[in-house]
C-alpha cells in the first residue's frame, strides 16, 4: 500500500505516494530524477548516497522515504552555487579528488557538512571525519588534498 | 538489494505504539533511527511484516536534567551526544564515546534506544551505559519499569525486553566531578565496530573505581577486582594479572589472542582513568 508523502526537496515542495520500502536514494533518484545522490552499496556503507536531511548528512539509501516525511532534503544539485561546495568542487577538480566520479557526490556533501562544522580541520581530523566515504579510485590522497585546499580557500575567503 | 514488501504505521505516541506492537498482527518491528535495520531489511536479513516507526514520538526525543541524573529520551541521535546539545551526565564521557563510532551520517540518524535493544555486542552504547550505572526505563503493555543495564544484555542481540516492550529513555546517574574516565576502542579502521572497548571510572577522592569492558561475546563485563587494583595504584604487571584473572573467570568463550586484547583495553582504559 503506498503511502502519501510530502517533503521539501532542494526547496521545492514534493507530494508523492510512495511504497514503504522505497528508500530515499531511490526515491530522489527515480522519482524526481535528481541522480547527482549515487547509489553504492545500498547498505549504508559506502556513502556514495549521503544527502542532507534536515541539514545533517545522512545516508538515503538507509532512510525510508516514509520516514522523513515532512523533512528539508538538500542534495547535491541543491547545493550548486553555494559558495563552499564550488569551493570544494574547484579543489576536487585541481587536486585530483575524483577519478571515476562516483563517490564524488556523498565526497562533496561529507565534506561540505565537514568544513562548515569544523572549519579549522586538519589531515588527521580530514581523514578521520572522512572514513565514511569509500572511494576506489583515488587513494584518498587528493581527495584529503582537495578537502584541505578547500578548507584554506574558504577561510581566506572569509577573511577578504 | 531493496526490501521486502512491508506494512508501514507511524503512531503519534507512546502508548499508541505499544498497542500496535501488541496487537499480535503478524510479525511487527520497532524502528528507530534505521541505522542497522534499514540495512538489514535491504538485505533481506530481517523478515518484518510490519514496521512501526518511532520516528513521529515527540516524546522519545525529550531529555531531561533531573538535578541528579539525566534522562534521555531513546529517540536522542547519537550526534546530539557528540555536539553536547544534550546534558552531560558523564564528565563528557557520553560526547567521546558518542563521536567515535560509525560516520557522521549515521550518527546523525541512529538513536542511542535503538542501539542499546538491538544489542549488538560490539555497540558502544552497551559498554557505556553499563559502566555509567545507568537505568533503563522501558514500557510495554504491562506498563513501565525500569531496568538496571547491567542487567539488560542478556546475550548477542538478545536483551532482557520482553515482546512488544520499548525502551523509552535512557537515565545516567550524574557522576561526581572528581571522577575521571579512560577509554579504550580497538577497531580495525575508523567506523567500524569495535573488537574490543573498554571504559574506566576512578574517583580517588571518594575512593571508587569502576571498569566494563563491551565487544564481547554477549552482555558487558564489569570487572570490580580489576577496578580496585587500578585504584589501589598496583604495579602494571600486578595490575595485568588481575585484569587476565577476572576474564577468564568471567568464563566467556575467549580465544587467546580475544583474551590478549580484552586485557589490554582493559588495562589501558584502568591507565588512563588512574593517570588522568
Amino acid at each position: 500500500m503506498k503511502i502519501p508523502i510530502s517533503l521539501v526537496v532542494n526547496g521545492a515542495t514534493v507530494e508523492a505516494q510512495v511504497e514503504p520500502r522505497m528508500h530515499l536514494g531511490d526515491f530522489l533518484r527515480e522519482h524526481l530524477r535528481l541522480t547527482a545522490t549515487h547509489l553504492g552499496c545500498e547498505h549504508g556503507v559506502c556513502g556514495a548516497c549521503t544527502v542532507l536531511i534536515d541539514g545533517r548528512p545522512a545516508r538515503a539509501c538507509i532512510t525510508l522515504a516514509v520516514t522523513v516525511n515532512g523533512a528539508e532534503i538538500r542534495t547535491l544539485e541543491g547545493l550548486q552555487g553555494d559558495a563552499l561546495m564550488e569551493t570544494l568542487k574547484t579543489a576536487f577538480h585541481e587536486k585530483h579528488g575524483l577519478q571515476c566520479g562516483f563517490c564524488t557526490p556523498g565526497m562533496l556533501v561529507s565534506a561540505w557538512d565537514l568544513l562548515k562544522r569544523r572549519p579549522d580541520i586538519d589531515e588527521r581530523e580530514v581523514r578521520v571525519a572522512m572514513s565514511g566515504n569509500l572511494c576506489r579510485c583515488t587513494g584518498y590522497q587528493g581527495i584529503v588534498r582537495s578537502i584541505l585546499a578547500a578548507a584554506d580557500e574558504a577561510k581566506t575567503a572569509e577573511s577578504v | 538489494m531493496k526490501p521486502a514488501p512491508f506494512a508501514y504505521i507511524r503512531p503519534a505516541s507512546i502508548a499508541e505504539a505499544v498497542r500496535i506492537l501488541a496487537d499480535g498482527k503478524g510479525s511487527a518491528r520497532p524502528l528507530a533511527g534505521g541505522q542497522s535495520l534499514v540495512p538489514m531489511l535491504n538485505l533481506r536479513l530481517a523478515p518484518v511484516e510490519r514496521i512501526v516507526d518511532l520516528g513521529g514520538i515527540a516524546e522519545l526525543r525529550q531529555t531531561r536534567d533531573d538535578g541528579t541524573s539525566v534522562r534521555y529520551g531513546a529517540m536522542t541521535i547519537h550526534a546530539a551526544f557528540e555536539d553536547g546539545e544534550v546534558p552531560d551526565a558523564s564528565n563528557g564521557l557520553m560526547a567521546h564515546v558518542a563521536g567515535r563510532f560509525a560516520f557522521r551520517a549515521v550518527r546523525n540518524r541512529g538513536t542511542i534506544g535503538g542501539a542499546l535493544a538491538l544489542a549488538d555486542p560490539a555497540s558502544d552504547w552497551l559498554v557505556t551505559v553499563v559502566a555509567l550505572e545507568a537505568k533503563l526505563h522501558a514500557v510495554g503493555p504491562d506498563g513501565r519499569r525500569v531496568i538496571p543495564a547491567e542487567k539488560f544484555v542478556l546475550g548477542p542481540y538478545f536483551t532482557s525486553l520482553a515482546e512488544g516492550e520499548l525502551l523509552e529513555a535512557i537515565e545516567v546517574p550524574k557522576r561526581p566531578k572528581t571522577e575521571r574516565w579512560g577509554y579504550c576502542k580497538v577497531t580495525a579502521k575508523v567506523g567500524e565496530y569495535a573488537e574490543s572497548m573498554a571504559l574506566a571510572l576512578v574517583d580517588r577522592a571518594r575512593g571508587t573505581a569502576r571498569v566494563a569492558l563491551g565487544a564481547t561475546d554477549g552482555a558487558p563485563i564489569v570487572l570490580p577486582e580489576a577496578a580496585a587494583s587500578a585504584l589501589r595504584g598496583e604495579a602494571a604487571q600486578s595490575l595485568r594479572e588481575t585484569i587476565q584473572r577476572e576474564l577468564v573467570a568471567a568464563e566467556r568463550d575467549f580465544s587467546r589472542a580475544k583474551l590478549a586484547m580484552h586485557a589490554t583495553t582493559v588495562f589501558r582504559a584502568l591507565r588512563d582513568a588512574v593517570s588522568s
